[in-house]
Formats: C-alpha cells, sequence, structure tokens
C-alpha cells in the first residue's frame, strides 16, 4: 500500500535500511519493479543521498529507516536537510500501535525526536489514511520553503492481510498551509525603482536561487542591468561562477570582493538568502550605507537578522519574473557612469587582493601540494562541469573558493548544519540522479572517514565517483581557529599516526586508490582517476598541513574587516 | 511588551507539542496557555500570552503562522479586545477572617464556592492584573493553594478569528 503510493507519487528511488518495524514495507517492496531500494550501510547515509539527490534533480528524496536506532541514525540526515531547505520525505517503521509508549523493543518516539528538524510530521494511525497523508507529505516537503517530512508508521498499520480500497489522490489540498508563490506587485516596483536608482548595487544570492529554479532569471536580470553578484555557499552556480559579474562567494571565507561589494553597497538585492551569521559577520555593523530588498519564500526569513527595507514574501522565479518584466518595461535605466564608477573600484579591489586574478597564497617550504592547488587542477580536469559534493572544513572551503560553478544544482555540501560525513553518501545520490555524470567528492581524512562504510554502496550499486581526499593529517578547521585563537594549543584536532592506509582501504572494498604526494604529479594522477570512468577512484592527496583557509572576516567586525593570510589584514 | 497570542489550529494529536516546541527551541518565553476544542471539533483555540519587543513578537508569529497545524492567528493585544483568566483560590478563613475575606470577595466580584469550618474556596474571573490584585488584598499569609487558568482572550467588535 506504501510503496503503491510512493509508486504513484513518482518515486523513482529509496534509500534505505530495513529493520523489524519496517518488514512488511521491506516485502512490499520486494514483490514490485518500480520503486528501487538502494541499501546503504548506515541510516545516516541514506538521508544524505536522498538530500544528495534532490538537490541534484530538484525532485524531492526518499528515505525509509526502520524504528528505535533506525529512525535515530537518520537524525542528523534530516537536520543537514532541515536547515539547507531541502525537500525530502523521510518514512520510518515504528513499533505496532498497541505497544506505542510502552518501551517496546526498538521503539522511540520518532515524531517527537524529530520535531524541532522536520517542516512536518505524521503518525499513521490508520491504514486507509496512507494515499493521503504519503501524498500531503510530498505536497509539503516540495512546496514553499522545502524541508524534510517524517512519516511515522506503525507496523501493524503496513499488516498485507488488511485490504481494503485504494484510490490516490491526484490533489490534496491542506486548509491551514498555503505557500506563498506570487510577490506583491506594489513591493516589486519599490524594489525595481531602488535597483535602478542605485550607484552600488550588488545582487546577492542565496540556496534559495538554487532551490527555486531561479538561476536563469537571475542571471538575465543582472546581465540586464550590469550589477556584480556575490553568491552564498548555499548559493554557488546560482550565477555563472566564471562571468566577469561574478565576484566570488561572500561572508567568513569568502572573497575580498565580495565583502567590500556587500560593505560599500547602496542597494542590495538579497534573493533566495537568509543573512546567515556565517555571511553578515557582526549585524550591528552590516552593510551601514545599503538599502536592502528582500525576496524570500518564507516570510520568517525576512528581517529575521538584518531588516528588510523592502521585504518581498514570493517564489524566487515568480518574483525574478516580475521585475525582469518591470525592468524590461522600465523608460528609467541605471546611472551608466555611476556604475562604470562602480566597476572600476570593484575591479581595483579585484586587482589588490582577489583570489582568482593571481595566487594568493605561498607554496609551502615543504614543497608540499596546496589544498588550492588540488581544487583548481580539480577543475580543470573535469572542466568545471562535475557535480562536487564536499564534506565539512578546510577542503569545503578551498572547493567553494576555487571550483567556480557555472551552473546551478552542481556543488553539493551541507552549509547549514555542516555535516562531516556528508560528502561521500551526497556523492551517491547525485551519481544515482545522473547515471553518467562526472561525480567529485571533496573530502579531508577527518569528514570521509565518518561515512567511510558507503565505500561498500558504491560497490553495490556500480556508483563510480571519484574521492578527492586532501589529506593533511589533521582536523584542518579546527587547527586554523586552533592557531588564529587558541596560541596553536591543538586539542585533539591531530590524528598522528592513526590515519587507515586510504589506498589500501579503497582497494579492501574493490575500488581504486591512489596516493599522490608529489606536486608535480598531481594533474598527471587526477586525469588518470577520471579516465577510469566506471571505477571509484579514491586519491589520497598529502597536501600542505599549515594552511589555511582565507580571506578570512574577523569576528564580532563587519564585513570588510577580514585576514587577508596569516600576516596581512584589512 | 506583554502580548497575547490567539492561535486556531488543528485539532491534532501533536499540535500543541509543535507549538510549546516551537518556544523552547527558539528560545521564546511562554507566560501562561489554554487550549480547548471549540465549537467546531476540528480545530483547537489556543491562546498565550509572552513578553516581548515588536521584533521578536513579528518573528513569534510568522514562525506560528508556519507551522502547518496553525490555521490562523493573531495578536489581539494590537487591537481592542477583552481579556479573562479564571481563578480557583484556597484560604484560611477562621475567626474574624472569614468576615473580612467575604468582604473581599464581594468587593473583587468574586465567588465563594465551597466552604468548610476553617476555609474557603474562591473563584474569581477577571484580567491577569485584577487576579494579581485580589491575590495581594488576601495577602500570602491565609492562601493556601492557587489555580489560574491561564489567559484567554477575544477581539473586541467585528473581528472575528475563524476559518
Amino acid at each position: 500500500m506504501l510503496i503503491r503510493a510512493l509508486h504513484d507519487e513518482g518515486v523513482e528511488y529509496v534509500f534505505g535500511y530495513p529493520g523489524g518495524a519496517a518488514l512488511h514495507i521491506y516485502d512490499a517492496i520486494f514483490r514490485q519493479q518500480e520503486v528501487k531500494h538502494i541499501l546503504v550501510r548506515h541510516e545516516q547515509a541514506a538521508t544524505h543521498a536522498a538530500d544528495a539527490y534532490s538537490r541534484a534533480t530538484g525532485q524531492v528524496g526518499t528515505v525509509l529507516v526502520t524504528s528505535g536506532p533506525g529512525a535515530t541514525n537518520a537524525i542528523t540526515g534530516i537536520a543537514t536537510a532541515y536547515m539547507d531547505s531541502i525537500p525530502m520525505v523521510v518514512i520510518s517503521g515504528q513499533v505496532v500501535s498497541e505497544r506505542i509508549g510502552e518501551d517496546a523493543f526498538q521503539e522511540t518516539d520518532m515524531v517527537g525526536v524529530s520535531r524541532p528538524i522536520v517542516k512536518h510530521s505524521f503518525m499513521v494511525r490508520d491504514q486507509r489514511d496512507i494515499p493521503e497523508i504519503v501524498k500531503k507529505a510530498y505536497y509539503i516537503a516540495a512546496t514553499g520553503r522545502p524541508g524534510p517530512v517524517v512519516i511515522d508508521v506503525p507496523k501493524d498499520i503496513t499488516n498485507p492481510f488488511d485490504t481494503f480500497p485504494y484510490e490516490y489522490p491526484e490533489k490534496v489540498k491542506i486548509r491551514s498551509y498555503t505557500p506563498a508563490t506570487r510577490g506583491h506587485a506594489g513591493q516589486i516596483k519599490k524594489a525595481v525603482q531602488l535597483l535602478i536608482e542605485a550607484k552600488r548595487p550588488v545582487i546577492y544570492a542565496g540556496g534559495g536561487v538554487v532551490q527555486g529554479n531561479g538561476s536563469e532569471l537571475l542571471t538575465e536580470l543582472a546581465r540586464k542591468l550590469n550589477y556584480p553578484v556575490t553568491n552564498t555557499l548555499m548559493g554557488l552556480g546560482a550565477y555563472p561562477g566564471t562571468d566577469r559579474q561574478f565576484v566570488g562567494m561572500l561572508g567568513m571565507h569568502g572573497t575580498y570582493e565580495a565583502n567590500m561589494v556587500m560593505h560599500h553597497a547602496d542597494a542590495i538585492l538579497a534573493v533566495g538568502a537568509r543573512f546567515d551569521d556565517r555571511v553578515t559577520n557582526a549585524v550591528n555593523k552590516f552593510c551601514p550605507n545599503a538599502k536592502i530588498i528582500h525576496i524570500d519564500v518564507d516570510p520568517a526569513s525576512i528581517s529575521k537578522t538584518v531588516t528588510a527595507d523592502i521585504p518581498i514574501v514570493g517564489a524566487v522565479d515568480s518574483v525574478l519574473t516580475d521585475m525582469l518584466a518591470l525592468v524590461n518595461e522600465s523608460d528609467e535605466v541605471p546611472d551608466a557612469g555611476a556604475i562604470k564608477n562602480w566597476w572600476q573600484q570593484i575591479e581595483e579591489w579585484r586587482d589588490n587582493h582577489g583570489i582568482y586574478v593571481a595566487p594568493r597564497y605561498q607554496q609551502a617550504e615543504s614543497g608540499k601540494i596546496m589544498p588550492q592547488d588540488v581544487i583548481k587542477t580539480l577543475h580543470e580536469v573535469t572542466k568545471g562541469d562535475a557535480y562536487v559534493t564536499s564534506d565539512v572544513g578546510q577542503h569545503q572551503m578551498f572547493a567553494a573558493q576555487y571550483y567556480l560553478f557555472d551552473k546551478p544544482r552542481r556543488w553539493i555540501n551541507s552549509g547549514g548544519l555542516g555535516t562531516m560525513g556528508f560528502g561521500l553518501p551526497a556523492a551517491m545520490g547525485a551519481q544515482m540522479a545522473d547515471r553518467d555524470a562526472v561525480v567529485a567528492c571533496v573530502t579531508g581524512e577527518g569528514s570521509i572517514q565518518m561515512c567511510i562504510q558507503e565505500l561498500a554502496t558504491c560497490t553495490q550499486y556500480h556508483l563510480p565517483i571519484k574521492i578527492i581526499c586532501l589529506n593533511n593529517q589533521a582536523l584542518g578547521m579546527v587547527k586554523q581557529w586552533q592557531d588564529m585563537q587558541y596560541g596553536s594549543r591543538y586539542s585533539e584536532s591531530l590524528y598522528e599516526d592513526s590515519l587507515p592506509d586510504f589506498v589500501k582501504l579503497a582497494e579492501a572494498y574493490g575500488h581504486v586508490g591512489i596516493r599522490v604526494t608529489k606536486k608535480e604529479e598531481l594533474k598527471a594522477k587526477m586525469e588518470e582517476c577520471f579516465a577510469m570512468k566506471d571505477r571509484v577512484v579514491f586519491m589520497d592527496i598529502a597536501v600542505d598541513n599549515s594552511e589555511h583557509v582565507y580571506p578570512m572576516q574577523i569576528a564580532g567586525a563587519s564585513m570588510r574587516d577580514m585576514w587577508l593570510s596569516k600576516t596581512e589584514r584589512t | 511588551m506583554r502580548r497575547i497570542i490567539s492561535v486556531l489550529m488543528e485539532n491534532e494529536p501533536g499540535s500543541l507539542s509543535r507549538v510549546v516546541g516551537l518556544f523552547s527551541q527558539r528560545g521564546y518565553n511562554i507566560e501562561s496557555l489554554t487550549v480547548a476544542p471549540t465549537e467546531d471539533e476540528t480545530l483547537s483555540r489556543l491562546t498565550l500570552t509572552t513578553i516581548g519587543d515588536d521584533h521578536k513578537i513579528e518573528q513569534i508569529t510568522k514562525h506560528l503562522n508556519k507551522l502547518i497545524d496553525v490555521v490562523k492567528l493573531v495578536d489581539l493585544t494590537e487591537g481592542a479586545h477583552i481579556e479573562r483568566e479564571v481563578m480557583l483560590i484556597k484560604v484560611k478563613a477562621a475567626g474574624a477572617q472569614r468576615a473580612e475575606i467575604k468582604r473581599c470577595v464581594d468587593i473583587f466580584r468574586g465567588q465563594i464556592v465551597d466552604v468548610t469550618a476553617s476555609l474557603y474556596i474562591i473563584q474569581i474571573t477577571g484580567t491577569s492584573d485584577k487576579l494579581d490584585a485580589f491575590l495581594q488584598a488576601v495577602g500570602d499569609a491565609s492562601i493556601l493553594e492557587v489555580v489560574r487558568s491561564g489567559v484567554s482572550g477575544i477581539a473586541r467588535g467585528e473581528k472575528v478569528l475563524s476559518l
């Protein structure tokens, strides 16, 4: 019944792991062909894989786990999806209805445990409700500001011997849920007016542009106006990374020019971004001269941390379409002289400290490979067209800075929650979404060990992902903070001699392992790696372990206050 | 500033925990909370009082509105409204105290709803301020037990919170 409802909903893949309370459902999976199940090695990986499948395709990811530990293991992945607003439906088995509340074997209050990290949740109390609940769950997950939805299913509800007439609803209406669609016409008009009159404008685009399929519209608007664009960590790819108008990522590890543009702007068009603390730095010093237009589908995101002068609640694609139409119709045009001066200023910032104009990092005296060079080489070898997933830490920031994403949905990382262990299962999800695509997982020797068991899943389903492990033998980002703020006291951030031999480990799972230690061989080995199209390749790359990620904003200050290297600051 | 937020929500298991959870999760305060089904049994009406500046209250109402179970809500303190709270209070009432307390109850338009040789149970209805004032008038020394219902409220005039 449940599986039939998933099929009727159009679900192609379910990522999951069986167990007692879910066995009726698993038997139903066995007895049909349409809905395909991917057996992971840990429930956390199921959620990350479904999450990445969603990020890559725009469809809702589906997860199936059992009760108790199955459900709680899924929690980290649900929280990850919640923070990044990723549509996902998680079906968890539950003990039989009459045992609920008795501390039965493998019982956990999944609806209660997951409550703060889901958009909504359902407990099925009657079999006949299954079709409607499934329909509602997918509708809620995918519409408005997307997010994960949990369906908790007691075992007796899926008893195959209870039969009843089944009909899958075509549409569903929830009286208490009406997601925003079109933006307010008057507000949009005011916003366009402000934009056109701006002398130092900037477009600040976040993950909502990617999720809301607004990239093309945003690009058209930005080009039409000739305004600079910065993307958030979640928004990378929303505007082409190699375009002249792109000033790079903003925020804590954003580019010098992006943060300067923001700080000095007189008008900010924020689209599908939420003024996260990793973007704004100190809120009271944030962009002192700027009028702010904030477009978001979620009214609660607007004026949450930074007050918007012109709030627009609506779906990004709809609002951008309306704005473009107004800009195209308008007799007024931006002040060409002012915009020219603004660009001159931006170019000056770029030339002085921009990371794309010239390398701003020193080669290590030890002759070790620089992590930035690995990402640049990856970009070159994959022609900038790979799906890149990442874990969390220095490697994530290097990837975000140096792999210039030209298309949306290609950069898949845990931006909000910052979940180590995300990268490998996410790469599996991306590869499931596009079986012919090149998928690279940029990771570190710390993060990769948090979900390394998934190398076995890659074997079982022939998912030829490429793992680019920046091995600096330490928790790099923790170590960087310890260098900068704790007098280089490396409390529990060094692995010393405890790291596994990743090449042998990869081989043990039936994959290919490549170790790179010399600069000269990096490019050739990476080409060799990506030439093995049907194999999983684990590249263990020894990188300089003293390198820090720069620029780095100075805590408690404004956006323009940054460390540019270990010794230079603004 | 003290606010009274009135919420119309689906009368379903888990709805209340979502509302209460939201407050603890986002660090908002609940001063009082009452909830009961309405004349339409699929809906519950929940009234809560909270304290916060305009920015905080705006966030609270936005987040409450985001909950799928919440159908509609209104901040009653934004307009003219009636608020009531019911209090049951058990007080020592012996000797000369008996008459004194009876007078006090009359002044506050309360009712004595149960009597023994040594105590009264008093029921009193009004705004929270009035109930506070009554407690002060009776004095801590004679109070044995206090039960307050929490605030309920409704907007004055034509305004209606319904489907």
